[in-house]
């Protein structure tokens, strides 16, 4: 027995994909992802409609699901994150039903929950055998962790495996087991490994973006968080990283030996783990080559599922162990509510991913960001919309000095006293608008472009046209 | 201290704004090239609005003003005096004429806005052929000068030569520099190095400039910054030698010799003065001894 079938075509027909059905896709291959729209063009040419498409991230790449959404193929959309190009689409009102921004701890939650129950999972696979056992650590697609797909492959009624590497039964290193599997699709490419990992994630070396990490690390080592047993987390844009590397290099001159490192991985994070700044790395996803190469050959780095990673639903969570999270924002208000959704001209270009579960669940979330953006002061009175709750959020890191949440007075007092420039955030917001001037405030329309759904299943704000 | 000097054009509000934040010890807040004609003005009310709000402690303000010319300098000088910059930069400056003009421009609008006379000084920014072989004139020409700056992207083009990294077309021009600089009893300013991605071209580039006698030198990219401060700033070894020379000294006296000597050399009134500069920097830098 093996559960191969010839064709995309026979595995949508077996899987029974109709009019109305839910369909879903996990976003490890990024932005060279070639399987999402390969299943949209095939369903689209079967004549279905009214497709529900729950993908745990858009990219770019997926720009083609514009013309599916309208004509009518699909009429919904679940995602945790949409990056810009896809994001204008939406932004211009092209689908009906609002999008349901979940985050990445939230959407696993709400599809186990049957909240959002999938009725096909489409699981892009780098290698795969003939009975759907499946990993990402190797193959010419390679991305590591395939953390994103379990809640898919564990609670969709049907799952298809698609891959472009079919190994004879049974794969022994594998992510996902064959438990889980319907059917098993082979094609020449599942995508572009260009776009699936980046050949090395750089650290930027913008000066400000330099001076607001060294900042948050002397702020994370003030803190008095950063001991023996520290855990981390930072995603893979130029500031945060630079902050990494700044963390690393105190923890290996103070001999501090971490717990561990979370999130999305980087090779800068494979780094720290190899230098013995962590015991392990927990990995939901692998942003660059070295990080893949590690979580194949390195015990230590481990896979975990988005569940594992983020969920607020499970008994724990990576997340409710977390010291420190760095976090970046598009605005953050005085309130210290962060929106990494839209852009300043209120289009979509972004999402949750892990921010709001990370925030929650660290005991230092921090915020890095500049002052301003091509003019536009970032600390605004209200964010265009609520991405991540300023009850959260305890410290925005800026050029010009670190803004703590009232709340945590403690916090702030133990940051004064080791030496770092604490202010009111008030006082940032003046600061950038006496310069740049106070931008026209959008004005919101009344059509809902998107639900933005906190992890606990609360809408948490909605996204609004501008007029 | 003005161990670097960054510029910053005066119509980028991101860049200013982060102004203190990016280690120089002096921001070079520039009206004149890096803004096009059209933005004059609203460069003006933004520097403006940067000094009166922002104030950048701990960094010294510079203001590159537009040359004489141009029809702007005297509306840059009307809007940028009254906020008292540390130094105003007035490019193009090729002999002590220029200099006197600039000084009765900004006498009279000191005298209009109550301030003392030569409360504004000025960095006559030398930048071509006629500028370098009148480096002393400028230097001297009024109070107001407190420093005079080499300026070599225009230089080489008045040359009509390549400026190149290695800067052997410039090497006179920075020699006679520092010669007039010196010899007018004021600091010198050496020019940027412009290649923003070569961080060893710029420590070569710095350690030349100061091993010919620059008091510091300026830069387009806030990534120059540290290391102009690093080749700027004394060693821990030049910091120990210079107590050592002033305790030699205080001995000496004590014990009435007429000459003093460390490690077998003989310490003249040069190394003195030498060894006093190093441990000014080195108390400006918080790397001094207390006992001092």
């Amino acid at each position: 027995m093996d559960k191969v079938v010839k064709t995309l075509r026979e595995a949508i027909q077996l899987a029974g994909v109709k009019d109305g059905s839910r369909i879903s896709f996990h976003h490890h291959l990024r932005n060279g992802d070639y399987v999402l729209n390969m299943v949209m063009d095939e369903i689209a040419s079967m004549g279905y409609k009214d497709i529900s498409v729950n993908a745990s991230s858009l990219f770019d790449c997926h720009l083609p699901l514009a013309d599916h959404i309208r004509s009518g193929v699909v009429t919904e959309l679940i995602t945790d994150y949409m990056s810009g190009g896809i994001g204008a689409q939406i932004s211009e009102g092209i689908l009906e039903k609002p999008v349901q921004f979940r985050t990445h701890g939230g959407r696993p939650a709400d599809i186990i929950k049957g909240v959002t129950p999938i009725d096909v999972a489409f699981i892009a696979a780098p290698t795969a055998d003939t009975m759907g056992n499946m990993t990402g650590k190797i193959g010419k697609s390679a991305c590591g962790s395939l953390g994103y797909a379990f809640a898919d492959a564990m609670c969709a009624k049907k799952v298809v495996v698609i891959t472009d590497n079919l190994v004879p039964h049974p794969l022994a290193m594998r992510s996902i087991d064959e438990t889980y599997v319907d059917y098993v699709v082979a094609v020449d490419a599942i995508g572009n490994p260009a776009g699936i990992v980046s050949g090395t994630t750089k650290i930027t070396r913008d000066p400000v973006g330099l001076v607001m990490a060294q900042t948050a690390a002397n702020v994370i080592q003030a803190s008095g968080l950063l001991k023996d047993g520290f855990s981390f987390q930072t995603g893979a844009g130029g500031a945060t990283l630079a902050a990494a590397q700044f963390l690393k290099g105190i923890m290996l001159k103070e001999g501090i030996k971490g717990s561990f490192g979370c999130g999305g991985i980087t090779g800068y994070m494979v780094d720290m783990l190899n230098e013995g700044c962590f015991q392990s790395l927990i990995d939901v996803q692998c942003f660059d080559l070295k990080a893949v190469e590690s979580i194949r050959t390195n015990p230590n780095h481990t896979e975990v599922s988005a569940m594992h990673y983020a969920s607020p639903d499970a008994k724990s969570a990576a997340v409710d162990s977390l010291d420190v999270v760095l976090l970046g924002a598009t605005e953050i208000d005085t309130d210290f509510n962060v929106n990494v959704h839209t852009n300043s001209s209120g289009k979509i270009m972004g999402g949750s991913g892990g921010h709001s579960d990370t925030a929650a669940g660290a005991k230092l979330a921090m915020i890095i960001a500049p002052l301003s953006r091509a003019r536009l002061p970032i600390v605004t009175d209200h964010v265009f919309c609520k991405s991540t709750p300023g009850s959260t959020i305890d410290v925005l890191v800026t050029q010009k000095g670190v803004a703590v949440n009232p709340a945590r007075p403690e916090l702030a007092a133990r940051l004064k006293e080791g030496g770092i420039k604490v202010v009111d955030i008030f006082e940032l917001k003046e600061a950038a608008e006496k310069l740049c001037g106070m931008p026209k405030p959008l004005v919101k329309g009344d059509r809902v472009l998107a639900d933005i759904i906190y992890r606990d299943g609360t809408l948490l704000d909605r996204i609004y046209n501008v007029r | 201290m003005r161990r670097s000097m960054l510029f910053l054009p005066g119509n980028t509000p991101n860049m200013i704004l982060s102004g203190d934040c990016l280690g120089a010890d002096a921001i070079i807040l520039d009206l004149e090239d890096a803004v096009a004609p059209d933005q004059k003005d609203a460069a003006r009310v933004l520097v403006r609005n940067a000094i009166k709000y922002l104030q950048f402690p701990g960094v010294e303000k510079i203001i590159r003003i537009n040359s004489l010319d141009t029809p702007y300098w005297q509306k840059d000088l009307d809007e940028m005096v009254p906020l008292k910059p540390e130094l105003i930069m007035t490019p193009k400056t090729s002999c002590a004429a220029d200099v006197l003009e600039f000084d009765a421009y900004i006498s009279a609008l000191e005298d209009k806005l109550g301030f003392e006379r030569n409360t504004v000084k000025l960095l006559p920014l030398i930048e071509t052929a006629l500028g370098v072989e009148n480096a002393y004139a400028i230097a001297s020409a009024s109070k107001r000068v407190a420093a005079i700056f080499l300026g070599a992207e225009d230089l080489s083009a008045d040359l009509r030569c390549k400026r190149t990294k290695e800067g052997k077309e410039i090497l006179y021009a920075r020699g006679r520099m520092v010669m007039a600089a010196r010899a007018a009893n004021v600091d010198v300013y050496d020019t940027p190095f412009t290649d923003v991605n070569d961080d060893e071209g710029i420590r070569v580039d710095a350690e030349f400039a100061k091993g010919l006698g620059f008091t510091g030198k300026a830069s387009i990219s806030p990534r120059h910054v540290g290391v102009i401060n690093e080749v700027f700033s004394p060693t821990q070894k030049d910091i120990d030698y210079a107590y050592e020379v002033m305790e030699a000294i205080r001995i000496g006296k004590e014990q009435g010799k007429g000459a003093v000597s460390l490690h077998g050399k003989m310490i003249d009134a040069p190394i003195v003065a030498r060894a006093q500069q190093t441990i000014d920097m080195a108390v400006a830098l918080g790397l001094g001894r207390e006992e001092a």
